[in-house]
């Protein structure tokens, strides 16, 4: 026989298990091993530097949540009233004890100020020979422009979501905005800094390996700030001269008349993409991002899409559908007009 | 509920309709209803007024708490559709600013309200009246604020409301911005009136003997509080103007393609900023400190020492606003100099945290509704203050800001902190 109250607590328990079970649950997705977005798992010099000074520390701020919550919970137990009538000793301070941990947290954290005023200082040491990428945020999408070899101050080429640089080699990005303050972020290669309108910031990257690195815009800049992505690709030298040979390239001359590509290149230049875009040779737009090899990239609008021909014919049909908010407006093209457009597309190879 | 209220001051104070009173306007008769609807409307008593704000802030409580459970839901799963891309900009700039501004500032404030003249021995606070009018205008605030669902939008641009992206109309869909503005003004002034109150009450009016070492600690942390409001909220209201000039009258104040600075809205931002962060959880500190000593039958461990670091904390917490902008690019001098401070503010809240531990010990301990909340502050309190010490180190902060790892410290600390010692309080 059980008695109410006994099913009560039974119900009681079951529910405290259940919860505690979906809580460790929820608990155990921080373990995944795929995050490909994670600042304590740097891939290069800048977060690995950071990363550093931040194990140390989140080491002793364990030691001492478990002194204070062990502490707590010894008290608890310990000094629970077992009776009424307790009286326990009236103390109203102890002079020693109080300066003691004054003192002792005020060492414990100039030992910490000391590595990490020396890293403030050693992030904003710049490699002189090191390559200036100027990156400037756009509502919502980065552009990145590299300086030609034989004058730094003139832009080589632009390209837009992904930044390429060669491997195991500092490159300085100076960040840049035309509009809001956006903030450039690729957690396993560095800490993030602001793009101000107005101001140019400097950082260092540097990638260990090959790869692809996932970043994104971090300050809130607007309606579509969460479809604001980039990504970094770092090659090994042999790719990445590759790759800048064929960025500076001039994209293929328009096709003959008849195919539907050079359709798409007429209606390129008259519904008003050429207006927004610049492609080398046509036309020197520079409200959107630059399209003279738009096909070489494997993401476009902000790295939230795949750049595949469905894609890219859902995103002419009306863009601020597929990213709320979007500066592209909506042109109201015919399907044979974004098939046509696809096709040109197509060929910025 | 029992309300003790005070008898009106003359036994025939002449009632509002009443004529004959000659020698004062009738603005400046004290209100005679005490009871019913218009005795709420028209009290000028502390307590009732506390009550008001207390009542009020939870209202708002509530619609703030809708404001993250969609925040919530839009979030459980990705491409979340549950609100617009407008709408949920809309709806955390609203959670945010309505749990700062409208709940635990106010809720704090009514408690100050209630309690301090009653801990301090005195009749009411200093100016009756005002403390009305820091209601009333509280109440208008927020309804104002929350009156933009209807007129095309709330308020879309954080609760940080960076410049230009609020600065300069276009970039935010909607009027929200506006209303964001003139909401805050409208709470900027009643929280100042309000705090004004009771610095002056704590300062002017204890009872005969009671030097300041000798205020109970929620009187003191509340005071610290409230000189915090009041050297904060005017930065705020200065920055607020600033951004209505340029949203509405074509100034350039954050605009930098006309020589203005956008980093200036985040330096006025923050100087009031991180001084409000201590105006929320000094208050929820002296709560716990007079729960504590009550279920340990304990008096409380090293009040001087808890006052002075409640000061410390007030004095420092002006000067650490940088590490909320370490990511701005503010060069290596500024950075260095704020990490340091930010690191030992962590001095003062380690001892305050010790302390209450010295208050249990050796106790008798009795786990009370009010008692297990304080002593769940102090855990979820550490875990806040902890996580925000590694905000100080600041190359590793270039990784942290602006993630949920801010979003996580700061909610350990405003709802593990703050709420957790104001429904600790209610209960006590």
């Amino acid at each position: 026989m059980t008695t109410p109250h006994q099913r009560k607590r039974r119900g009681t328990r079951l529910a405290r298990c259940l919860a505690l079970t979906g809580f460790g649950a929820i608990a155990l997705t921080g373990c995944v091993s795929n995050a490909s977005q994670s600042a304590l798992k740097p891939h290069g010099s800048i977060a690995r530097l950071q990363n550093s000074l931040f194990v140390p520390v989140f080491w002793i701020a364990v030691v001492v949540f478990c002194l204070v919550a062990g502490l707590v919970s010894f008290c608890i137990i310990r000094f629970r009233a077992r009776s009424d009538d307790e009286a326990p000793r009236q103390i109203h301070g102890n002079t020693r004890a109080e300066i003691a941990w004054t003192i002792a947290p005020a060492v414990l954290l100039a030992s910490i100020a000391v590595p990490t005023v020396k890293f403030v200082f050693d992030l904003n040491k710049f490699p002189s020979n090191a390559m200036t990428i100027t990156v400037t945020g756009h509502r919502w999408w980065w552009q990145m422009d590299y300086p030609s070899p034989t004058d730094p101050t003139k832009v080589d080429f632009s390209t837009a979501s992904e930044l390429h640089i060669p491997v195991k080699q500092p490159v300085v990005i100076s960040l840049t905005s035309v509009d809001v303050i956006h903030n450039f972020w690729v957690p396993e290669l560095a800490g993030k800094l602001y793009a101000i309108p107005g101001r140019h910031n400097k950082m260092v990257l540097e990638a260990d390996s090959a790869g692809t690195y996932y970043g994104q815009c971090a300050e809130f800049c607007g309606t579509s700030h969460a479809n604001m992505r980039l990504r970094v690709i770092a090659q090994n030298s042999a790719d990445y001269q590759a790759w800048v040979s064929a960025q500076e390239s001039s994209p293929v001359q328009p096709p003959s008349t008849t195919s539907l590509a050079a359709t798409g290149f007429q209606v390129f230049n008259t519904v008003g993409c050429a207006g927004c875009h610049a492609v080398t040779g046509v036309s020197a737009g520079i409200v959107g991002p630059n399209l003279s090899h738009f096909k070489s990239r494997s993401v476009f609008a902000g790295a939230i899409f795949a750049n595949t021909d469905p894609n890219l014919r859902l995103w002419l049909a009306n863009p601020p559908a597929q990213k709320p908010g979007s500066v592209m407006p909506n042109l109201g093209l015919s399907s044979d007009q974004i098939n046509a457009l696809v096709a040109y597309l197509d060929t910025l190879q | 509920m029992a309300i003790v209220l005070e008898p009106p001051p003359t036994p025939a104070a002449p009632g509002p309709e009443t004529p004959g009173t000659k020698t004062t306007s009738p603005f400046l008769r004290r209100p005679t209803s005490n009871e019913g609807f218009w005795g709420w409307v028209t009290t000028v008593d502390h307590k009732r007024l506390g009550i008001l704000y207390t009542v009020t802030g939870f209202v708002f409580f509530l619609l703030g708490g809708i404001e993250a459970l969609l925040i919530r839901l839009q979030l459980a799963r990705p491409n979340g559709h549950v609100l617009s891309a407008n709408q949920y900009n809309q709806v955390f700039t609203m959670h945010g600013t309505t749990m700062i501004f409208l709940v635990i500032m106010p809720v704090s404030v009514g408690f100050a309200n209630y309690i301090v003249p009653l801990q301090i021995g005195a009749r009411d606070v200093a100016f009756p009246r005002m403390n009305a009018f820091s209601y009333w205008l509280f109440l208008f605030g927020g309804i104002f604020l929350y009156s933009s669902f209807l007129f095309g939008g709330a308020p879309n641009g954080g609760w940080f409301g960076y410049a230009p992206n609020t600065s300069i109309p276009g970039y935010l869909p909607g009027r929200g911005s506006d209303f964001w503005v003139f909401g805050l003004l409208l709470l900027g002034i009643a929280s100042t009136a309000g705090a004004v109150n009771i610095v002056i009450t704590c300062l002017n009016m204890r009872a005969p003997g009671m030097t300041l070492l000798k205020m109970p600690i929620f009187s003191w942390m509340s005071l610290i509080a409230q000189f915090l409001t009041v050297f904060a909220m005017p930065i705020i209201t200065v920055a607020l103007f600033l951004l209505m000039f340029d949203r509405n009258f074509g100034a350039n104040f954050f605009n930098p393609a006309a020589g203005g600075d956008p980093v200036l809205w985040q330096n006025l931002f923050w100087l009031f900023g991180h001084p409000e962060v201590y105006i929320l959880i000094l208050p929820a500190m002296g709560m716990v400190s007079e729960v504590l000593p009550v279920f340990a039958r304990k008096p409380l461990f090293g009040y001087p020492v808890m006052v002075f670091s409640g000061i410390a904390i007030g004095f420092m917490g002006c000067g650490v606003w940088i590490h909320h902008m370490f990511a701005v690019g503010l060069g290596p001098v500024a950075v260095s100099a704020f990490s340091v401070s930010t690191m030992f503010i962590a001095v003062p809240t380690g001892v305050k945290i010790f302390n209450w531990i010295g208050t249990l010990w050796g106790g008798s301990l009795r786990f009370t509704t009010p008692m297990l909340f304080a002593v769940g502050f102090i855990v979820m309190f550490t875990i806040g203050g902890l996580s925000g010490v590694t905000h100080s180190l600041s190359p590793h902060d270039r990784q942290q800001t602006d993630t949920y790892y801010v979003v996580a410290h700061f909610h350990y600390v405003l709802f593990g902190g703050s709420m957790f010692g104001i429904f600790g309080a209610i209960y006590y």
